[in-house]
């Protein structure tokens, strides 16, 4: 298909690995920030190519993995309240609540369905009057757009028993949480281009300069992968920190605006906490005060409870890029994708998943 | 979740108001209905970027071949001897 052949093209993945190869001297940390990225890195065996001297590390951009436990509670307890329909993102049906998954509080009964897009969860409010149709709006600032145009059509169409349960969290905030941990060790950055399809470039340019470090806004395929390592290696050679985009044919300086006003119309920037990571200040959206009828929290008075988390699944080390998911000690013997510990586990963009199903050498770092 | 695949926009299905369109998009000839809203000046033919029924991007065609000639740029760069230019001091660590 055009836009999507040309960039696995075997021979131009070589010519990159090559340079790659020429270009790096010195040992260097990357974060790809976008779990999908990570499962391309590592489906297409790219971790295992690149020069010894690079070493990937796969950040939070996995918005099943960061969605806390109490999340996903409310979510349960929502599918088991008889009148609601739940709708959700399939990623989410099996990562395990405190208690259970979603995925087992349907086959207990509970009436939750999987849909691809949350405008079908609109259709689906309007199908059954008598249910309330509850869509779990989780996502970064690529679903942002999409969660908040099923709200504004339901405002529009005169929908009333539509609402959504919001977990919603931006990446800036949390780069610039991983960068001041103490403990940091990434040199430089690929952002997801997606959501700067989104948000455009802009906001990274004071996360480059408070702290030096290379940010190169990079795409999905093999070829658009190795290029933004490239780019960013490059910049690490010569002791450069700048804003790059690879992913131009997609990314715009300014983004997406019309997006960007439909995220404004819906929803607030607030402080959200992170599965694994902890409360990150002014790092999510909520539904703001104009939608309030289709907040699902206002709806069902829910309150958001803290729930201890698994003490034995190291994701928020991983999600830090301070831990492989080899160096899990529950990997692939108490955690797998069929009895999974913790998120990473079972999410199509968790790097333990990516590892488990992919990863040829085991190359604990 | 963040996956968003470009397909091409074979049909436009319906125009609620200004903005409010709804389109065909061929995926590999799967075709799919998506919302293009965010993409006000798609037209028919035109590769949009899809993330769960919604294009959030047309595809700019100039900038897709950029990639391709990036490497071949970098080969040229090399022949005038770039990479033996001034070494750079600083480890770029921080
Ligand atoms: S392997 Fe399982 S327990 Fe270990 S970090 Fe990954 S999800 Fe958590």
């Amino acid at each position: 298909m055009k836009y999507l052949t040309e960039y696995r093209n075997a021979e131009v993945v070589h010519e990159y690995l090559d340079e790659l190869h020429r270009t790096t001297t010195r040992p260097w940390t990357i974060m790809e920030i976008c779990g999908g990225q990570t499962h391309s890195l590592v489906k297409n065996g790219i971790l295992d190519l690149l020069p010894k001297l690079i070493t990937m590390v796969h950040g939070p951009g996995c918005p099943v993995c960061v969605t806390p436990l109490g999340i996903i509670d409310e979510a349960i307890y929502l599918a088991e309240n008889e009148g609601v329909i739940l709708c959700s993102f399939g990623d989410m049906l099996r990562v395990p609540g405190s208690k259970k998954s979603l995925l087992e509080a349907k086959a207990k009964g509970a009436d939750v369905r999987i849909l691809y897009s949350p405008l079908e969860a609109v259709k689906l409010a309007q199908e059954h009057p008598e249910k309330q149709v509850v869509f779990f709006a989780v996502g970064f600032e690529t679903t942002a757009p999409a969660n908040a145009l099923s709200v504004v059509q339901a405002k529009m169409l005169g929908v009333k028993n539509y609402s959504i349960l919001a977990s919603h969290v931006l990446v800036p905030p949390a780069m610039e949480a991983i960068l001041g941990d103490p403990e940091n060790v990434i040199d430089a950055f690929l952002a997801a281009g997606h959501v700067c399809t989104i948000m455009g470039t802009e906001e990274y340019f004071p996360v480059v300069e408070k702290y030096q470090v290379p940010i190169v806004i990079t795409g999905f395929e093999p070829v658009d992968l190795l290029q933004g390592i490239l780019m960013a290696v490059r910049q690490l050679e010569k002791g450069e920190a700048n804003l790059e985009n690879q992913y131009a044919r997609v990314v715009q300086r300014e983004g997406n605006l019309l997006a960007q006003q439909t995220i404004g119309q819906v929803f607030e920037v607030a402080d959200r906490d992170w599965r694994g990571i902890g409360t990150i200040p002014m790092s999510g959206y909520e539904v703001n005060e104009s939608y309030a009828e289709f907040d699902a929290r206002r709806r069902f008075h829910l309150h958001l409870q803290a729930v201890e988390e698994n003490k034995e699944c190291i994701a928020g080390s991983i999600m830090k890029g301070l831990k492989k998911p080899f160096d899990c000690p529950n990997f692939g013997t108490k955690c797998t994708p069929e009895h999974p510990l913790g998120a990473p586990m079972v999410s199509s963009e968790g790097a333990c998943a990516a590892y488990f199903h992919f990863a040829r050498a085991a190359e604990p770092v | 979740m963040c996956l968003a695949i470009p397909g091409k926009i074979t049909a436009i299905t319906a125009q609620l108001d200004e903005t409010f369109r709804v389109g065909k998009v061929s995926f590999g000839g799967i075709h799919k209905e998506v919302n293009l809203s965010m993409v006000p000046t798609a037209q028919v033919g035109d590769y949009v970027l899809v993330h769960v029924g919604v294009a959030i991007s047309v595809v700019d065609e100039a900038e897709a071949q950029k990639t391709f000639e990036y490497i071949q740029q970098l080969g040229e760069l090399a022949d005038l001897g770039e990479e033996t230019q001034q070494p750079n001091p600083k480890t770029g660590k921080r």
